[in-house]
């Protein structure tokens, strides 16, 4: 019997539970998509380095998963706390006929049951499907082989699924029941008749809270942006976050009462039509769901910012990759400062030999390997730290930034050194006279400390002679191959300015005598294979190829992708569900005031634009905060990720709203079809 | 006098073949311009569905009913709209005003709807407020007002778009009988010193005595029909007493 009567309670008010049925669809197609990348890239042919960074990335992943399952938890239990306040009036007959809260709470116990059956079993169909198209991205990520491409259902994947919502669903459970055990008969029965109470906020109050939100909201616009040197410290990141999610929530408070005020003097525009009706509507709304609309507006911003950000970075990465590693293969060999500071012996003698030495006694042949080869020093001395190289500049640049290590030792090169790997990378080449120096980097934050010292045409000391600088600011160059820019400056000196000084690495730099691709990586693992064997046993070499380079760089990409778009659609989901259960709820409780327009003789179209306006503004109202968020959000970004290179945003911008519009615009115009049909007036 | 109702004939069936329901059967009787008439009868009697069929909410099943000459049962779509909005006002027993909205707003809907000008607004509710004595309440917002308040904004609302025809269903059926006593004067009022026509639904005697004609209904017929004529409303009330008992059963309770 009840379990019939709950059968026939859902199919009733199916129109009802459309939006939380498609959500719960959704949550479930996107956790199983995640969840099975897995095993949908087993068949991909990729190299071994890929497979263990998508075994990285399927770690990441499932860990953002516990993250994204409270999400959707709590996505959930407030979308059936929305479901079951519209049916007060429902539970109250059920009392009144003598009806136990238990079995109230059993009817409820089993309309959860089906309604998270179906949309397990839907959402597994529909994710199984859009599986398929993820490994196809994956493949393109990784530029992977896709022959031998089929059909594949992660079991695995199902399993967590169904555990990961089962556990939310018994959540929902126990929570419904204990709304139930709590509700009074007396408001159940009396819940349609509740009139609404408007409490006006005092304007000036208002005003006040608004000005003092919106200062601290421009304060921490400004940390993230122009004072970003002062976020000294990883902490310090947390205090434009708490300042802008605390002054968001008053910013809301505030307008929720001033945009009414202020629309209240256009008599004009108050007074025409349904606009006052309308303004009402939507300012009683936001003004009883300030909160939502903070978290709300905040998961939109971190959705815009995080996609935004997280495409752009695969981006730039791969355009990157081709300028800042010219070069097959680098092999770096370190030397330590005093011998006896290394007890084995081995090592100890290898210092004395070169890098070509070196491989020759282990049997690889770098003559005979390589093509344009480069070998040259780099070298270091306490006499020249960053601090010195800063000198009479340091008390203003150590106030500024506070994080930097101002004792460690400068790298310093040979200018013709650094003119024959500039000439093999076809970057600029460069002369000094005897007593100039010069810096050579590509990493902005350190280009801005470094150029405070060189525009004072700061000298340094080397063996107890001075150099002044040639040019007043950085020049742009590196020397060793990697993906992004994080060349923080190498100080060029005259040849023989340098003698005496201590060698710290000894680097050969070069292509491989390879034609294909293939055996480029090939001879590439061989020299790993030989310096893994070597290092701490003979010499203190390493070697850093290209194609590692490149794969670990686009797996960081890929990996920061996946992440940034399972956020991000959970994200928007979460966002716009909760603002259409609102919506929808509400139409269904203002019933009676649309009739009551319509006797007023207000036509349909006036109605149904009415509630076009009112629900636009709504969803208006937190994404719009969400992108002025966002273009600080965005900009912070840049200038935190500016190692991985300057690639444009406009494209992975146009991704994200492109995005925003399909999701978010599709709640929104789901959300105006249903609420025009339960306002309509049946005849 | 001019004919400002007239409904002929008019018909409503609910149901199917197998158990037919005539909610109104056969009625027929006009208004004139002016005058202040209640419909009597017990629950079930057919008044609101009568109500219904002149408000335009609900059809006709046959017969027409005619508004200052034009016929109403001829209407669709946005016609119906214009004519709701243009030519009728309406006070319901629950009030319906719009609890989001202050009394002042409640009353500008009604105007706005047919896109008066803001200013013209503002003086014609002035002036409306001032003749149902709501001034004080204009800036209150529903709950904080009183039943008799709110039925009086509601009946400014329905006045203030000067419509050739106010329906009134129940209007007293949830006030305490000091705010009826007020309600029903202010009717009273607008019906002698503004002219207005008022068609008011109602089982309670009381309510009744204080129009000048009242129809009563049974079993959706015109069972009987008297006139206050030079009585005066003690007079009335105790002849409209009369035919209740006459009607028996029901109405009885109306007492």
């Amino acid at each position: 019997m009840l379990f019939k009567l709950s059968l026939k309670n859902i199919r009733k008010s199916i129109k009802d539970y459309a939006i939380y049925f498609f959500t719960l669809i959704l949550g479930v197609a996107i956790f199983y998509v995640f969840n099975a990348i897995d095993s949908q890239t087993v068949m991909l042919k990729a190299t071994k380095n890929t497979t263990e960074i998508i075994k990285l990335m399927t770690n990441m992943l499932s860990g953002v998963s516990v993250f994204v399952s409270v999400i959707l938890g709590f996505l959930i239990i407030y979308a059936s706390r929305f479901l079951i306040k519209r049916r007060n009036k429902e539970f109250g007959i059920y009392l009144t006929l003598g009806m136990s809260k238990r079995k109230i709470s059993l009817i409820l116990f089993f309309e959860t049951l089906f309604i998270g059956a179906i949309s397990l079993a839907i959402g597994l169909g529909l994710g199984a499907v859009l599986s398929q198209a993820m490994s196809v991205l994956v493949a393109n990520m990784f530029e992977a082989d896709m022959t031998n491409f089929h059909f594949i259902f992660s079991k695995a994947a199902c399993i967590k699924t169904l555990i990961y919502f089962g556990i939310m669903y018994l959540l929902v459970m126990i929570f419904n029941t204990i709304i139930v055990s709590k509700c009074k008969l007396i408001d159940l029965i009396n819940a349609s008749r509740k009139t609404e109470k408007v409490k006006l906020k005092n304007t000036f109050v208002c005003v006040l809270i608004f000005i003092l939100a919106a200062g601290t909201l421009g304060y921490a616009y400004y940390l993230v942006t122009a004072g970003f040197a002062k976020l000294d410290t990883v902490n310090k990141i947390f205090i434009p976050i708490v300042l802008g999610g605390v002054s968001t929530f008053f910013v809301f408070w505030s307008l929720s009462g001033l945009l009414l005020k202020i629309f209240m003097s256009f008599k004009r525009l108050y007074y025409k039509g349904l606009n006052s009706f309308t303004l009402r509507q939507v300012s009683s709304k936001i003004n009883t769901m300030v909160f939502s609309m903070t978290i709300i507006c905040l998961m939109l911003f971190v959705t815009i910012c995080v996609s935004s950000s997280a495409l752009s970075i695969k981006e730039s990465m791969t355009k990157n990759l081709n300028d800042l590693a010219p070069v097959d293969v680098q092999l770096t060999k370190i030397i330590f400062d005093k011998e006896d500071e290394v007890s084995n012996e081995h090592v100890r003698k290898d210092f004395a030999l070169s890098v070509e030495e070196t491989m020759e006694k282990n049997g690889f042949s770098l003559k005979d390997n390589l093509k344009d080869m480069v070998a040259f020093n780099i070298y270091k001395t306490k006499e020249l730290t960053l601090g010195n190289s800063l000198k009479d500049n340091f008390d203003e640049v150590s106030e500024k930034y506070k994080y930097l290590r101002y004792d460690a030792e400068e790298k310093i090169m040979r200018i013709s050194d650094y003119n024959k790997v500039a000439k093999l990378y076809g970057n600029k080449t460069y002369t000094l006279k005897d007593n100039e120096y010069m810096v050579i980097a590509d990493f902005d934050s350190m280009i801005r400390v470094r150029n405070i010292s060189l525009k004072s045409g700061q000298t340094i000391t080397l063996n107890n002679k001075s150099y002044s600088p040639k040019y007043d600011s950085c020049q742009d160059g590196f020397v060793e191959i990697s993906s992004n820019h994080v060349n923080d400056g190498i100080i060029l000196v005259p040849d023989n300015s340098i003698d005496g000084v201590r060698v710290s690495h000894k680097v050969v730099i070069g292509n491989y005598n390879a034609s294909s691709k293939e055996d480029k990586i090939k001879m590439g693992e061989k020299v790993k294979k030989i310096t893994n064997d070597i290092w701490d046993n003979t010499s203190l070499i390493s070697v850093n190829n290209k194609s590692d380079i490149a794969e670990s760089s686009i797996g960081l990409g890929a990996l920061v992708t996946f992440i940034g778009l399972y956020l991000g659609i959970i994200f928007l989901v979460s966002s716009a569900a909760i603002l259409a259960l609102k919506e929808l709820s509400e139409s269904t409780d203002n019933k009676e005031r649309y009739r009551m327009l319509r006797k007023l003789g207000a036509d349909e179209k006036m109605i149904n634009k009415a509630l076009f306006r009112q629900i636009a503004i709504f969803f208006m109202f937190p994404l719009l905060v969400a992108i002025i968020h966002s273009y600080f959000g965005i900009k912070f970004c840049v200038n935190f990720l500016e190692t991985f290179g300057k690639a444009g945003l406009l494209p992975s911008i146009i991704m994200t709203s492109i995005f925003l519009i399909v999701i978010y615009g599709g709640y929104f115009l789901i959300t105006y079809y249903c609420s025009k049909n339960i306002i309509r007036e049946k005849r | 006098m001019e004919n400002i109702l007239k409904i002929d004939k008019i018909e409503k069936y609910y149901g199917n073949k197998g158990s037919l329901t005539k909610a109104v059967d056969n009625i027929s009787f006009d208004v004139n311009t002016g005058e202040f008439v209640a419909i009597m009868g017990a629950s079930g009697s057919g008044k609101t569905t009568l109500l219904n069929l002149i408000s335009t909410i609900d059809k006709v099943t046959s017969g027409h009913i005619y508004v200052a000459d034009s016929d109403i049962t001829k209407l669709k779509g946005n016609d119906l709209n214009k004519f709701r909005r243009e030519e009728l006002g309406f006070i319901f027993q629950d009030f319906n005003l719009l609890d989001t909205l202050t009394a002042y707003e409640n009353i500008a809907l009604a105007l706005s709807i047919q896109n008066v000008s803001a200013s013209q607004i503002d003086k014609r509710i002035k002036k409306v407020a001032g003749d149902l004595g709501i001034t004080s309440v204009l800036k209150k917002y529903p709950y904080q007002m009183s039943g008799g308040q709110k039925q009086r904004v509601a009946s400014a609302r329905a006045i203030i778009t000067d419509p050739k025809l106010i329906l009134a269903d129940e209007p007293t059926g949830a006030l305490d009988s000091k705010s009826s006593k007020m309600l029903l004067e202010s009717f009273n009022y607008l019906n002698s010193e503004k002219k207005a026509t008022i068609l008011m639904v109602t089982h309670d005697a009381f309510t009744a005595s204080y129009a000048s004609r009242v129809i009563f209904i049974k079993d959706g017929k015109i069972f009987n029909e008297i006139h206050k004529g030079k009585n005066t409303r003690k007079e009335f009330f105790d002849k409209i007493i009369d035919v209740v008992t006459l009607l028996g059963g029901d109405l009885n309770d109306a007492l």
